[in-house]
């Protein structure tokens, strides 16, 4: 069995209009790569597709993690099954804790008739805190309610450390954060980063490539993924922008 | 023909009233007086507006006996040892069918200061003064005056708290009142008299030790708080789930105490709860605060007053219900801020989460003010599971049953997370999570 997440044709509708047509992409554990591409062109719609949003109909196409079929599982077995998304604009639950929040996770992680071995749980917690510079007053707090833009990242990192996926697919986690929230929440995804995790970093900048160095970069256009080379990809993209991948692969309708 | 010793009939009054020859003449004459007034007083009527929306033919006190004489199915030692929700507290009264079983003190040094914490009837007994001047001296006008009057007539189990001026007590008074037994009918009663800068938090934990128990209970608590003084009251409500239940509160807020009251119902098959705020002086703050997890067929009708007769005072009421399977709630509330009472800050949100599509949440919120320099609102709401809170708990892998009670148990929290009494905070969340056990 190969570890690593692999999207076979996906083909993703939004009220009725198609967004990803046949995409590809195979991730293997212990790699990072980067998907970068233009506004609008289906990069949070592949996020979203892959976390079982309901908006996000599919179409056809396959998607396996480690050979298992994940278009099969529910929303909730799917982060069981070891996929992790760090959303974008998380939402802000009042009156949940971040603590029980992830005591109800990571209970949900263990076999039924497991206990969850409290004193150990916050040991942990507390380490990951402290890796992200997250005061530890934060435990008792409701999940992202009244968060900063920069709090809000933090807390989806902590949670993706607390959880320990094998797969993680970051939405866009650099936008809205000042220098030192990103060099921050970078310096915990590098930690994160090892031979038992595929890490998928969807991006509309170059900026986070700059610290969290990819091992792969995916260009995407149109709902497809036009281009796959090495990380100087960023680096070309940064000095030549979009217009020339709009350019050679726009459609021949468009074109006209 | 009804049972024996039915609460409605009169042979069952003055046997209970023949029983009582050692009390006061005084307590014994506002029995009967109270009992006429049952009498002469009608049932609510469905054109009623003070019981618009509630299920009028389950308010039925047919079938039920005095809870004295209704006989006890669990064993009292058994009740006493199930009462042990809050262990740090300063004194307990634990009641079963309206009999004392049990009675904690409180220390020689509060009792030196003057406190008073005793059973009703031994208050009766030793301290009239204070016991003519305010026992049922409140108002009753939300609409269970008949059910009031019967409480008068029967009422003879409580606690009596009086914390004269000044006296600051740290731990909370318990009360526990237990039903034992099918069709007992009880009337427990709380009075609360906090005097000058008195400081008091008082819990009453209301159950029944069986969960199918049908018993009729009609409890009143009153609050004094005196000009200064610092109140709390919370009251946990788990009666059997066939019973029917009033719970009538009247609070009197002089010049700048400050009452908090929060309470916590999940029993009972029809539940009624009256609650009267009176603001009687300036700097006067009151908070009333309800959590309501109704299941199954329950009904929980709330009606409120919040009166304010003075300015510069505050009262800020906020009742938030979930609502599972077929289960129903009425909010009822009105604001009344009478002409001389400027700068009055009156709020009153009802919330209610829609769990369950057949579940139905009925909100009639009122204002009327006769002041022109005020700060009123009121608000009702009703909504169901926010779909993108439960699908970010899905998505960190919570099974959607957890993620959902979690999102119930969040909807109470900001009322819990403010209790300053951590064990007492812990019992209510307690009673709240076992609601979702089955």
């Amino acid at each position: 069995m190969k570890q690593q997440l692999e999207i076979k044709n996906l083909s993703v509708k939004v009220e009725e209009t198609e967004i990803l047509k046949d995409l590809n992409l195979t991730l293997p554990r212990g790699e990072v790569h980067a998907i970068m591409g233009p506004n609008g062109t289906g990069k949070s719609t592949l996020a979203k597709a892959l976390a079982a949003h309901p908006d996000y109909e599919i179409t056809s196409g396959e998607v396996l993690l480690d050979g298992e079929n994940v278009l099969e599982m529910e929303v909730d077995e799917r982060a069981r099954a070891g996929l992790f998304m760090a959303f974008q604009y998380p939402s802000e639950i009042p009156g949940v804790s971040i603590a029980n929040f992830l005591r109800a996770a990571t209970q949900a992680r263990l076999a039924e008739d497991e206990e969850l071995e409290a004193t150990q749980f916050y040991k942990r917690l507390y380490e990951k805190m402290d890796m992200l510079q997250i005061d530890r007053k934060f435990t008792s707090r409701a999940i992202n309610e009244g968060f900063s833009g920069g709090e809000k990242k933090r807390n989806e990192i902590l949670q993706m450390a607390m959880l320990e996926p094998k797969y993680a697919i970051m939405d866009e986690t650099d936008s809205g954060l000042d220098i030192d929230a990103l060099r921050i929440v970078s310096e915990g995804v590098n930690k994160l980063r090892g031979p038992e995790r595929g890490i998928l970093l969807i991006t509309h900048y170059q900026r986070i490539l700059e610290y969290i160095v990819p091992d792969h970069v995916h260009v995407m256009w149109n709902g497809r993924i036009v281009k796959s080379r090495g990380k100087e990809l960023a680096l070309e993209l940064e000095k030549r922008g979009y217009d020339w991948i709009k350019e050679e692969f726009a459609e021949p309708a468009a074109k006209a | 023909m009804g049972v024996p010793n039915e609460l409605t009939s009169r042979d069952t009054f003055d046997a209970y009233l023949a029983a009582l020859k050692d009390m006061p003449q005084w307590w014994l004459d506002l029995k009967r007086e109270s009992w006429e007034r049952f009498h002469e007083l009608p049932m609510p009527h469905r054109k009623d507006e003070t019981w618009r929306f509630a299920n009028i033919s389950g308010v039925n006190l047919e079938g039920y006996r005095l809870g004295e004489t209704a006989g006890g199915e669990v064993a009292e030692k058994d009740l006493v040892a199930r009462s042990e929700h809050v262990h740090q507290r300063a004194g307990r009264l634990v009641f079963a069918n309206d009999q004392l079983i049990d009675s904690e003190a409180v220390t020689r040094e509060l009792a030196d200061q003057g406190v008073i914490w005793l059973p009703l009837e031994q208050a009766v007994r030793e301290h009239e003064d204070l016991l003519r001047k305010h026992f049922m001296a409140q108002p009753i006008k939300l609409g269970s005056e008949k059910f009031s009057a019967l409480h008068s007539a029967f009422c003879s189990a409580g606690s009596f708290l009086y914390v004269p001026k000044g006296v600051e007590i740290d731990l909370p008074l318990v009360a526990c009142h237990w039903t034992n037994g099918q069709d007992a009918g009880i009337f427990p009663h709380t009075l609360l008299i906090a005097e000058d800068l008195a400081r008091v938090t008082l819990v009453d934990f209301f159950s029944s030790p069986e969960r199918k128990a049908r018993n009729y209970v009609c409890g009143v608590n009153d609050l004094y708080a005196g000009p200064g003084s610092r109140v709390t009251y919370i009251s946990a409500q788990n009666w059997g789930r066939d019973s029917l239940a009033f719970h009538l509160n009247s609070t009197q807020a002089f010049k700048d105490s400050f009452v908090t009251s929060l309470n916590v119902n999940v029993g009972s098959r029809q539940a009624r709860t009256e609650s009267h705020s009176q603001v009687l002086g300036e700097g006067a703050h009151t908070e009333m605060q309800s959590l309501t997890v109704a299941t199954g067929k329950q009904e929980f009708d709330q009606r409120t007053l919040q009166t304010h007769f003075k300015g510069h005072s505050v009262s800020d009421l906020l009742y938030k219900n979930a609502l599972l399977d077929d289960a129903r709630t009425i909010f009822s509330g009105l604001i009344k801020v009478v002409e001389e009472a400027q700068q009055t800050d009156a709020y009153q949100t009802n919330r209610n989460l829609l769990i369950s599509p057949t579940a139905e949440a009925n909100a009639l919120p009122g204002l009327e003010i006769l002041a022109n320099d005020v700060k009123c609102s009121h608000g009702a709401t009703s909504g169901q599971i926010d779909d993108e809170q439960l699908y970010y708990m899905l998505a960190r892998g919570i099974p959607e049953k957890t993620a959902k009670q979690l999102l119930v148990f969040g909807f109470f929290e900001d009322i819990l997370i403010k209790l300053e009494n951590e064990e007492i905070a812990e019992n209510l969340r307690t009673l709240i999570r076992a609601q979702f056990g089955e």
